[in-house]
């Protein structure tokens, strides 16, 4: 058993797990913090940002003015901004058989996998991920498609000339694997791969395996996956939470015994606690609104966002904020609000509950109703007039480099009324302000990230105890940032296996029994014998028949020729039935009274080192006994035989 | 042998009150506990004394698995539960827990407030006998326990329907509740995998029925709505509030809209709203259509369709009025019907199936003369017409259930005996496997012949697979010889791994025969003429010389020797263990020997 890890990245997965035969990629997620290093692409034309000079070497050799922009002290590429993908070449993945996804942050990746690959396999995931999956890489795609840049970027990824960039551009790693974005038919050609499942739906593979989701807390529809034989179980963790938001809660005790437990997705924010971070987040909200000014949450469309709005309708009466107008842009921000809606099965027990009543399970929709949240699919159209200030947006992309939020920052950044909240912990965001610097707005940084942290995570493997745990390099050692602090990474007897982007391990695994069904008849034709209590053994002679890796043992046609004559004269006492293997000793007095009975009664005994030759007279036949074996001589005397 | 066993406590060779127990593997499951439409005493609940005289059930009943939230399926389970006594789990879909207790409430309400009946349920032991519910997502498997596993498919009857596998060991038993096989305007078709149950226990309302294509059925009541609607008509459609309501409205809103009509449409209140309300929440059951587009509409929005209020019937004009319920038994339809029966411009349109003993059937058998309470008789003048909408599966559609499942068995219920009777002829004909439709209190058992899963030795799976050559060959089969260790767990070895583990040797058994012949030949002459006969006598064996003056025929050992005072007396020693196939020997003896006497010297 084999993993192929395809990402580095510890949130954002791609590894390929060979399994008995078969071929599984667990999570095929996108590295968008790539983006950081490409200039914002505004929705209206920014003199600011054309403006900005290019860069030409100190020497002036190279010259990439039209490639790259410097701002800030900070070179950035001039193109549509591209993302880093999972590695292509470590095997081929048109053999990869299906492709699990825990939740809809870990697939965006999905189009360049499945399409352009010759993948052909199937593709597993619960209905919510799919959907507001979809969602997601749709917005992404309207992203890029609003603002169509011509131009793609190559000539600074020349190795030669990146050796000689400054700043962060010299260290992006694997820049030659960035592609630009998909595009919508991708998508949807992706998407038509994805076979739904729900939490412990046990899935056959090809008779080889099963896999099964599991709830994992994190998002809607999130899970983890239970990849098992008869004989081993592999989990993969990614992306779990134990906190008690919207999702249903994470099922951890089908984790228990299983041999191989790969972790991935721990939080980014070790130190943060996402309650703390919320009552940030709405005392600074208040604030700038109480101050004249206006707020923008940058985030993505699903996920923390209704949390936040949850949070914020409790807060919104006691905090004085009835009139303020909360807006929620993105193509798909009505799409968003309505599904989170449907997905009853899908949600913690107090939100099922709502939905019995009937009630719609997230109060958005009160907020909607009431007029205190207006959602639109972009800046254009009719929220340029109904927009009214001060006011709260939220809005993508959390990276600021592209979306909605973009004029936003060019609008509001110039004033110290307003502030900017990440409540995202995808992007550092200090990178993520850069090309907006000089920036007088003010800056607040409350990540909310409620997946696991080491604490639990540790806490969680004592419960599971799994054999053997496999994670990703950096959480072996604590964050380089906080290198004293040993609690924030794993420690665990034994330790466990890390891997980085395009590691091959080779996993744990000693297989030693397979599956096979005895049919009722021929189980009913097995004569065991007990050898001591509680073990008893039957010899089996079969026909095996396999088929889509499901073992079954048939009788054999006809019952072999009668060889009973014989053994009714000679067969020692060691089995009664015929038994094509023999086992102990022939202990000789028995043997001499069994012989006596079937009227053999001429016997001369002779001693040797190792047992007894017994002659047997009348028959002229030799019979030697020994510790091991028994050897019958005699003449061609058809009715002894 | 094991045997499942199957009891109709209800359904049996009928409609309503739907419950059923199964035996399987030890455990003992209740499917459906429902009421009967067509009684008001003591027959309108299953007879739960059949499962034990006195006391709780919760001792013999491993599990209650309720199908979908009519109440013929629903309607007995807080009397179950509360007032005979059962506190294990109730397994429902979350569009049933969420619709069944509302179903319940009202179905008390009529019982208790407007019949006055006591000794009924309370509201109260509806709310506990739901505390008692778990619930099912489609397609997961839920572990009751350590060995019974439950699994749910859509069943698309109404929302939130489900058809249940439950599981035990390899035995297993698929329970389709009410299922539907087409998809309508507001859900999808039934489906289930090739799951090959043991038995396969399918309702039969419509076992007789091949219905014509939806499409016609639509247009026909639509056309007979219209008609009604535009010769100054009132058209009443007695409906249940959740099911069938939705579909009408979601067709009749429609066709409003296209032909822009303004008669008005009217629901009657109370648990309209709420109901449109489920089905917006609970998208993800409906259809593929409406769930891909609610975003943009959503379909259960209605324009066109207004809330009821008792005074209207007496507006004068047309105008189309769904009331609850469907079988014209009580409440507000009924009250409508009795205000509109005397005008022959006026219609009903009865879209589903009426339980015997309903003033429905009624009518639909064509009594024109009903005798209401006191004494009073009411000629129904009023056009009356059936349309099969109700949303069960027809004879065609069972068939293709029966097809996509591939049971062992089979066994009918919720249907009439007649009907019935027919169909499992057709069933047994056509898929030649078992048919039962046992009546209510008539246990069918069926003995199941599992296969029993051991460990194989993955060396001795690998061993043999490799000498089966890389493909199977069907038509030649391979003997593999194995030996089974029964401890805590049966596992299948090799037999030296076997010895091995065990900590036994193994024991030699060989036997040697002394053949006496005369030969004038050399010993190794002998031998090789032995050799060379043996050869191209048997073929498809391995026969070697072995260059120590013996011939192999695969493990059998043949020397030849002379006695020293006469060379031409020659002995032919014949060795072979015991795992040799005895045939072998029996062929090489005699064939040397006559080859050899016969040969000339």
């Amino acid at each position: 058993m084999k993993l192929y890890c395809l990402s580095g990245h510890p949130t954002l997965p791609c590894n390929v797990l060979k399994f008995k035969s078969t071929t599984i990629m667990l999570d095929c997620a996108l590295d968008t913090t790539s983006v950081l290093n490409y200039l914002p692409l505004p929705l209206v034309h920014s003199p600011r940002l054309s403006k900005l000079p290019g860069w030409i070497s100190k020497d002036g050799t190279i010259n990439l003015e039209k490639e790259l922009k410097e701002c800030a002290g900070r070179l950035f590429v001039d193109s549509q901004p591209e993302f880093c993908l999972p590695e292509k070449e470590l095997l081929d993945l048109s053999t990869i058989d299906v492709i699990l996804i825990s939740n809809y942050h870990c697939m965006m990746a999905l189009p360049y996998i499945t399409e352009h690959t010759g993948f052909t396999g199937t593709v597993y995931a619960t209905e919510p991920t799919l959907q507001i999956g979809r969602l997601l890489m749709e917005e992404l795609v309207k992203f890029m498609e609003r603002v169509p840049k011509a131009q793609s970027a190559t000539c600074w990824k020349n190795k030669e000339i990146q050796r000689m960039l400054p700043g962060p551009l010299k260290d992006a790693v694997e820049v030659w694997t960035w592609k630009r974005c998909y595009s919508m038919q991708e998508v949807n050609s992706a998407l038509s791969k994805v076979q739904l499942v729900g939490y412990s739906q046990k899935v056959e593979l090809f008779g080889a395996v099963q896999i099964s989701p599991l709830s994992s807390g994190y998002s809607l529809g999130s899970s983890n996956w239970i990849i098992q034989s008869h004989h081993e179980k592999v989990s993969y963790v990614s992306g779990s939470s134990l906190l008690t938001t919207h999702p249903q809660p994470m099922d951890q005790s089908s984790l228990k015994n299983s041999d191989v437990l790969i972790l991935t997705g721990l939080t980014q924010m070790p130190t943060a606690n996402p309650d703390g971070m919320l009552g940030e987040f709405c005392s600074n909200l208040a604030m700038t609104i109480r101050a004249g000014g206006n707020v923008l949450v940058p985030c993505y469309s699903s996920g923390v966002i209704y949390d936040l709005l949850e949070c914020l309708y409790q807060f919104i009466d006691s905090a004085n904020l009835g009139t303020t107008p909360f807006y929620f842009i993105s193509p798909v921000a009505n799409s968003s609000l309505e599904f989170s809606q449907i997905f009853a099965e899908w949600l913690c027990h107090n939100k099922q509950t709502k939905v019995y009543l009937p009630e719609p399970p997230f109060p958005h929709a009160e907020l909607i109703q009431t007029n205190k949240l207006k959602h639109y699919p972009s800046i254009h159209g009719d929220f340029s007039s109904d927009f009214k200030q001060p006011c709260v947006v939220f809005t993508g992309h959390p990276s600021l480099r592209f979306g909605d939020v973009v004029h936003f920052m060019e609008l509001w950044g110039k004033s110290n009324l307003n502030t900017i909240i990440f409540t995202e912990p995808d992007f550092s965001y200090l990178d993520a302000l850069a090309p907006y610097q000089p920036l007088a707005m003010k800056c607040v940084y409350c990540p909310i990230d409620t997946r696991l942290n080491f604490h639990q995570v540790s806490k969680l493997l004592k419960e599971v105890q799994p054999l053997h745990v496999v994670c990703p390099d950096q959480y072996t050692q604590p964050p380089p940032s906080q290198s004293h602090r040993s609690d924030l990474m794993l420690e665990l007897q034994p330790p466990p296996m890390p891997y980085r982007r395009c590691s091959v391990l080779n996993l744990p695994f000693r297989r030693c029994y397979e599956r096979v069904y005895i049919l009722p008849e021929l189980a009913n034709s097995l004569v065991p014998s007990e050898l001591k209590p509680g073990v008893s053994v039957a010899n089996v002679s079969a026909i095996l028949h396999s088929k889509d890796n499901k073992h079954t043992l048939q009788v054999t046609a006809p019952a072999p020729p009668s060889k009973k004559r014989k053994r009714v004269v000679e067969e020692p006492p060691v089995g009664g039935a015929p038994k094509p293997l023999l086992s102990g000793a022939v202990p000789l007095e028995p043997f001499l009274a069994t012989l006596q009975k079937h009227g053999i009664t001429e016997v001369k005994v002779e001693e040797t080192t190792d047992g007894h030759i017994l002659h047997l007279q009348a028959e002229d036949t030799l019979i030697q006994l020994e510790e091991d074996g028994t050897h019958i001589v005699c003449d061609n005397n058809e009715p002894l035989r | 042998m094991p045997e499942i066993k199957v009891t109709p406590l209800g359904a049996g060779q009928d409609v309503g009150r739907s419950c059923i127990l199964v035996s399987i593997g030890g455990k003992n499951i209740m499917l459906d506990c429902g009421m009967h439409m067509g009684y008001n005493d003591d027959r309108r609940f299953p007879d739960f004394s059949y499962i034990t005289q006195n006391g709780r059930l919760t001792d013999f009943l491993d599990c209650v698995i309720i199908s979908h939230f009519h109440l013929d399926h629903c309607g007995a389970l807080p009397y179950m539960s509360e007032m005979v006594g059962y506190d294990g789990p109730i397994y429902m879909t979350h569009p049933t827990k969420a619709i069944c207790p509302i179903l319940l409430e009202d179905f008390r309400k009529i019982t208790v407030d407007k019949k006055g009946e006591t000794n009924f349920f309370t509201s109260q032991m509806i709310k506990d006998c739901m505390k008692k519910v778990v619930p099912l997502n489609l397609h997961q498997t839920v572990q009751v326990d350590d060995e019974l596993e439950l699994k749910a498919y859509y069943a698309g009857h109404v929302l939130g329907a489900a058809m249940v596998l439950i599981k035990v060991g390899s035995e297993s038993v698929v329970y389709t509740g009410d299922y539907n096989m087409t998809p309508d305007r507001h859900l999808g078709a039934a489906w289930i995998d090739k799951c090959r149950p043991d038995i396969l226990i399918s309702e039969s309302t419509y076992a007789t029925t091949i219905r014509d294509s939806k499409r016609c059925r639509e247009r026909d009541f639509l056309k007979k709505v219209h008609e009604s609607i535009e010769r100054g008509g009132k058209v009443l459609i007695p409906v249940f509030a959740l099911g069938r309501a939705q579909e009408l409205c979601i067709l009749l809103e429609t066709f409003w809209e296209r032909m822009n009509l303004k008669a008005p449409i009217y629901f009657s209140t109370g648990l309209t709203e709420k109901a449109n309300h489920y089905y917006k929440l609970f998208i993800t059951w409906t259809n593929q259509k409406i769930r891909k587009t609610f975003v943009q509409r959503n379909m259960f929005e209605f324009k066109h369709i207004k809330a009821f209020d008792r005074s209207y019937a007496d507006n004068p004009g047309p105008m189309v009025v769904f009331a609850t319920p469907g079988m014209l038994h009580a409440g507000q339809s009924l009250q409508i019907f009795k205000k509109w029966a005397g005008n022959e411009k006026n219609m009903v349109i009865m879209p589903g199936y009426c339980v015997q003993g309903t003033i429905g059937h009624k009518i639909l058998n064509g009594q024109r003369k009903l005798e209401m309470e006191g004494r009073s008789t009411l000629d129904v003048k009023l056009q009356v017409e059936y349309m099969s909408f109700s949303a069960h599966a027809d004879a065609k559609g069972i068939m293709q259930l029966i097809r996509m499942a591939e049971p062992r068995n089979m066994l009918l219920v919720h249907g009439e005996a007649l009907k019935m009777e027919f169909l499992k002829g057709k069933i047994e004909q056509e898929f030649n496997i078992d048919c039962y439709m046992p009546a209510n209190g008539e246990t069918i058992t069926v003995s199941t012949n599992p296969s029993v899963p051991v460990d194989i030795s993955l060396n001795l799976l690998k061993r043999e697979m490799a000498l089966g050559g890389p493909l199977p060959d069907p038509k030649k089969p391979r003997t593999m010889h194995g030996t089974l260790i029964m401890k805590e767990n049966v596992s299948l070895v090799s037999s030296e791994q076997a010895l091995k583990e065990l900590g036994l040797n193994e024991h030699q058994l060989r036997f040697t025969c002394r053949v006496q012949l005369q030969d004038p030949h050399s010993d190794l002459d002998t031998l090789h003429r032995i050799y060379t006969h043996l050869k191209s006598l048997l073929k498809g064996y391995t026969i070697q010389h072995v260059p120590d003056g013996t011939v192999m025929v695969e493990s059998i050992v043949i020397k030849v020797s002379s006695s020293a005072e006469d060379p031409n007396n020659k002995v032919l020693l014949l060795s072979w263990s015991y795992q040799v196939e005895y045939s072998i020997i029996t062929t090489i003896i005699p064939a040397m020997l006559n080859y050899l006497m016969s040969s000339p010297t």
